[in-house]
């Protein structure tokens, strides 16, 4: 499938999701006012990926901030390879955050305790 | 011209740093976050005390870009909505403020008076709690996420949020929301 890659803005993050390589990346910051308009295509690719995915997907995301509205866009990217995980498939996210932002640390475990899927969180 | 100096002496007596009063758009959000960021990492406040500004100024910014209620036009000859808004930006000794006003349809006060009294007697707990029912949709029966902005703000803060809602006439008042970050660095 193709490949998809939006470079980052002052509000938007860096996607790389690149299915040949196996790298599933967002990166930077997430505070678009239309964060829904922002992830449908993001959506959109994991929806189709899930289809027929690697044997492993490691899904790296490290914001350093995101809006109310991403986080709700961000669930529903987590609900997405939930739900392939519980196909069976072999599916890890890695949450990274920098080690002295206990916020973005609680925002992980937040997400952890939501969801029924492989969730690491990573200091760097 | 002679307001000009007692306009800068009461918003030095208040610690103000940043004012703006006029219509919010989306390019106007980016500008004043981008410029606050700079005098934030400028100044060499504190790592987590910067990060936590912003994201209490993310929010409270986009709420009122999301939220406002326009004005009817005034003028017959210039039949454009007033969406016009205040915004303020305080240091003091110990805390940011961020304080955001807009006008609110009279009808819509009820209900965000009393979730924004839910929110100031939750404890961190349970606003931790009530962000989780939120985003997951089982919270507030409101559609999408709205709501989850000022729990946020609330989380950040820390400290109660102050607000008033001031009448403007039978159908309009004017909502101020003020929210405060500490200066002072947790251990």
């Amino acid at each position: 499938m193709r490949n998809l890659v939006i470079e980052p803005t002052s509000k938007t993050p860096k996607v790389i999701l690149n299915a040949d390589l196996g790298i599933f990346e967002i990166t930077g910051r997430s505070i678009p006012e239309d964060a829904i308009g922002f992830y449908r295509k993001v959506l959109d690719w994991i929806e189709e990926y899930s289809k027929s995915p690697l044997p492993e997907t490691t899904f790296k995301f490290h914001l350093e901030y995101f809006n109310t509205s991403s986080s709700k866009c961000l669930l529903d990217i987590f609900r997405k390879l939930e739900r392939m995980h519980k196909a069976g498939h072999k599916v890890t996210i890695r949450w990274h955050y920098d080690a002295d932002d206990e916020d973005m640390a609680e925002t992980g475990q937040d997400y952890q305790a939501l969801l029924d899927v492989p969730f690491e969180l990573v200091p760097v | 011209m002679s307001m000009t100096y007692s306009y800068y002496k009461n918003m030095q007596l208040n610690n103000i740093i940043f004012v703006y009063q006029g219509e919010v758009t989306a390019d106007l959000v980016s500008s004043i976050l981008q410029m606050i960021e700079n005098k934030l990492e400028g100044e060499g406040e504190d790592r987590k005390v910067k990060k936590r500004v912003f994201n209490v100024m993310v929010e409270c910014l986009q709420n009122v870009y999301h939220h406002l209620d326009a004005l009817p036009p005034t003028d017959p000859n210039n039949p454009v909505k007033d969406k016009t808004a205040l915004l303020m930006i305080g240091r003091e000794e110990k805390d940011y403020y961020i304080i955001t006003g807009n006008h609110i349809l009279n009808d819509r006060i009820p209900e965000l008076k009393a979730r924004l009294d839910r929110i100031n007697r939750a404890t961190k707990e349970e606003l931790k709690q009530l962000y989780q029912e939120v985003l997951t949709g089982s919270g507030f029966s409101e559609k999408g996420t709205a709501g989850l902005g000022i729990i946020d703000i609330a989380r950040k803060s820390g400290q109660k949020l102050g607000y008033d809602f001031h009448p403007v006439n039978d159908r309009y008042s004017f909502f101020s929301l003020e929210a405060r970050v500490s200066r002072i660095p947790e251990k």
